[in-house]
């Protein structure tokens, strides 16, 4: 009996690993950061133009800009041909040829970002350069490949989202005279809404906390973006870049560019729990049955 | 598609037969378009990486030691092997005993239950950046650890931490409740079901996720580079700095001189994590067929 307790209490300890280690994160990043926030000022260090940290100069919108235009690039690309995907893999996919698309989309989530920044490195870079005379490194190149990246996100949740919309809904449609095609557009799309936003929605917190690959094919300089066909650095690569050689103010700066990041990730958390709450929700409401045999 | 007669779905089948069946084709043309486009980059990565990759491999590559001759890999491949053993070590433990508790032990509608859901969720969203981040603080600076293999593995425990929960607690609930109850029925305690009966059952589910981890840990680079640093040599002990194959790859590629070499190695991180996927599927399948058995 005493044995079962011991045991008890140590599987509770290791189920409060996971509490320790967010609020170890939270703590440290916080008490580090937010000290250089007060002395440069918020507003001067969220608003600020330019980031010159020879001078102490400390504003980080061209970054949070560069984020944030890299990561729409991403939805723009990764999007619209991640739903379309996910849909030939509930719908149309012949089943012997499933096993091989679905272990495709796998490996295309687990090839190390590195080896994808090395792709855009020696790839996606001549290719904007030649066909669209972009610059080294832009936030072109950066939005395809990141795109890319989200896609396996963005296939698999759409796709759990569509089989989770009961049959009933297809059959209605095609009974109503619907094409096949305007009842998985029209019908169950729709109806796996939620599940289709939390994807995305997903897929913008891995594009948004992507580092290496961007690091190697956005360009990197630390200015407000001026086009999409020149180049941008991202909150990311900031860190990446200059945490080797900072000091003092400038390696606080650069841990608060590291909150600003881990406060726009905690949101959008926060926005996909949100959405999977609401389309369980609904899937209690409704009983879905499980579409095909997954 | 016009969204004017998209008023809702009452009006699904209000068009002309024709319109319908331009529609259809067009629709489900771009569906095979996308797909198309998806599978076209991945193979096309792939045989990329592989034909530029495999005519890069010397012997130079393998030396036993790095310089800047031969831009060896083999140091970056032994740190990366330590480092994911070490990770392993710190993160199977607590990831499979947190999901035991979750599974067989927490009551229904726990508030602490819901808030270990919440932080697990928190931290598999963190990217790699934040908890490098976060290892540079804590491990190597507040604990005065310096650029470490330890500071390294740690930081990648918290890492890989969410995703050996969630495979496990998988696992674990897809033993059907008939052995935990047949366990007791033959009068065995609540500890010994859930090491004699229900964890070996899980076990090829846990190792599906553990394999996924490291997977993950031989890819990562943003959370290695200021925790573990990036000395392409072997450390002398755990508490020495020492770059793994992810980190090597991006200096090489970075300093823009090793060019040839770091298709090399993207080759065999590439044909690294090639093979922890092939094994980690098939492992899982070897779990949804143990399930058919037993099921039917």
């Amino acid at each position: 009996m005493n044995k079962e307790k011991l045991m008890q209490a140590v599987f509770f300890i290791a189920a409060c690993a996971s509490v320790l280690a967010v609020a170890l994160i939270c703590v440290f990043l916080f008490a580090n950061g937010i000290p250089a926030m007060q002395e440069i000022g918020l507003f001067k260090f969220l608003a600020g133009t330019h980031w010159k940290p020879g001078n102490d100069i400390y504003g980080i919108l061209p970054m949070i800009l560069g984020s944030i235009y890299v990561t729409a690039g991403a939805i723009i690309v990764g999007v619209p041909i991640g739903i379309l995907t996910s849909i030939f893999m509930a719908h149309y996919c012949p089943k012997k040829i499933y096993p091989f698309l679905k272990s495709a989309t796998e490996l295309l989530a687990g090839i190390p970002s590195v080896v994808y920044g090395f792709f855009g490195l020696m790839v996606l870079i001549p290719f904007t350069r030649q066909v669209f005379r972009a610059s080294n490194g832009s936030i072109l190149a950066a939005s395809l490949l990141l795109g890319v990246m989200i896609l396996p996100t963005i296939i698999g949740v759409t796709e759990s989202a569509i089989r989770s919309v009961p049959a009933s809904y297809y059959e209605g449609a095609l009974a109503l005279g619907a094409t096949p095609e305007r009842s998985i557009f029209r019908v169950i799309l729709p109806a796996a809404k939620s599940g289709v936003l939390a994807g995305v929605v997903l897929g913008i917190g891995r594009a948004i906390g992507e580092t290496m690959a961007v690091v190697m094919v956005a360009g990197n300089q630390a200015r407000m973006p001026a086009g999409i066909l020149k180049g941008i650095r991202t909150m990311t690569a900031n860190i990446v870049l200059e945490m080797g050689y900072a000091a003092d103010l400038h390696r606080e700066a650069l841990i608060a560019t590291g909150v600003v990041l881990f406060v726009f990730i905690l949101i959008i958390n926060f926005s996909v729990s949100m959405l999977n709450n609401r389309s369980t929700g609904e899937g209690k409401a409704s009983k879905p049955k499980r579409r095909g045999e997954k | 598609m016009s969204q004017s007669e998209n008023k809702k779905n009452s009006n699904i089948t209000m068009s002309s037969g024709k319109a319908r069946n331009i529609e259809a084709a067009i629709l489900k043309g771009l569906v095979f378009l996308a797909t198309v486009v998806t599978f076209a980059v991945l193979l096309f990565l792939i045989a990329y990486i592989l034909v530029n990759g495999i005519p890069n491999l010397t012997p130079g590559l393998f030396a036993l030691t790095y310089n800047s001759e031969n831009a060896s890999m083999l140091p970056s491949i032994i740190n990366t092997i330590i480092m994911t053993l070490l990770s392993l070590v710190i993160a199977v433990p607590f990831g499979i005993f947190s999901a035991i508790y979750l599974v067989e032990y927490a009551k229904r509608g726990n508030k602490f239950v819901k808030i270990i859901r919440l932080t697990t969720e928190t931290l598999s969203g963190i990217p790699s950046i934040v908890y490098g981040l976060f290892g540079a603080l804590f491990f190597v600076t507040a604990l005065g650890w310096g650029y470490s293999i330890l500071a390294g593995a740690l930081t990648l425990a918290i890492m890989i931490l969410p995703l050996v929960m969630r495979t496990t607690e998988e696992a674990l609930k897809s033993v059907p409740d008939s052995y935990r109850e047949g366990s007791f029925g033959l009068g065995a305690g609540k500890l010994r079901t859930v090491f004699r009966v229900v964890l070996p059952s899980a076990i090829p589910g846990i190792l599906a996720g553990v394999i996924l981890s490291v997977g993950r840990i031989v890819g990562e680079t943003a959370a290695l580079i200021y925790t573990a640093g990036a000395i392409p040599q072997v450390p002398s002990s755990i508490m020495g700095s020492g770059a793994t194959l992810a980190v090597h790859m991006y200096n090489l590629s970075r300093e823009g001189l090793y060019m040839d070499q770091a298709y090399a190695v993207a080759f065999v991180l590439l044909l690294l994590v090639l093979g922890m996927n092939a094994l980690s599927s098939f492992v899982a399948k070897k779990l949804t067929k143990g399930q058919g058995q037993t099921n039917g």
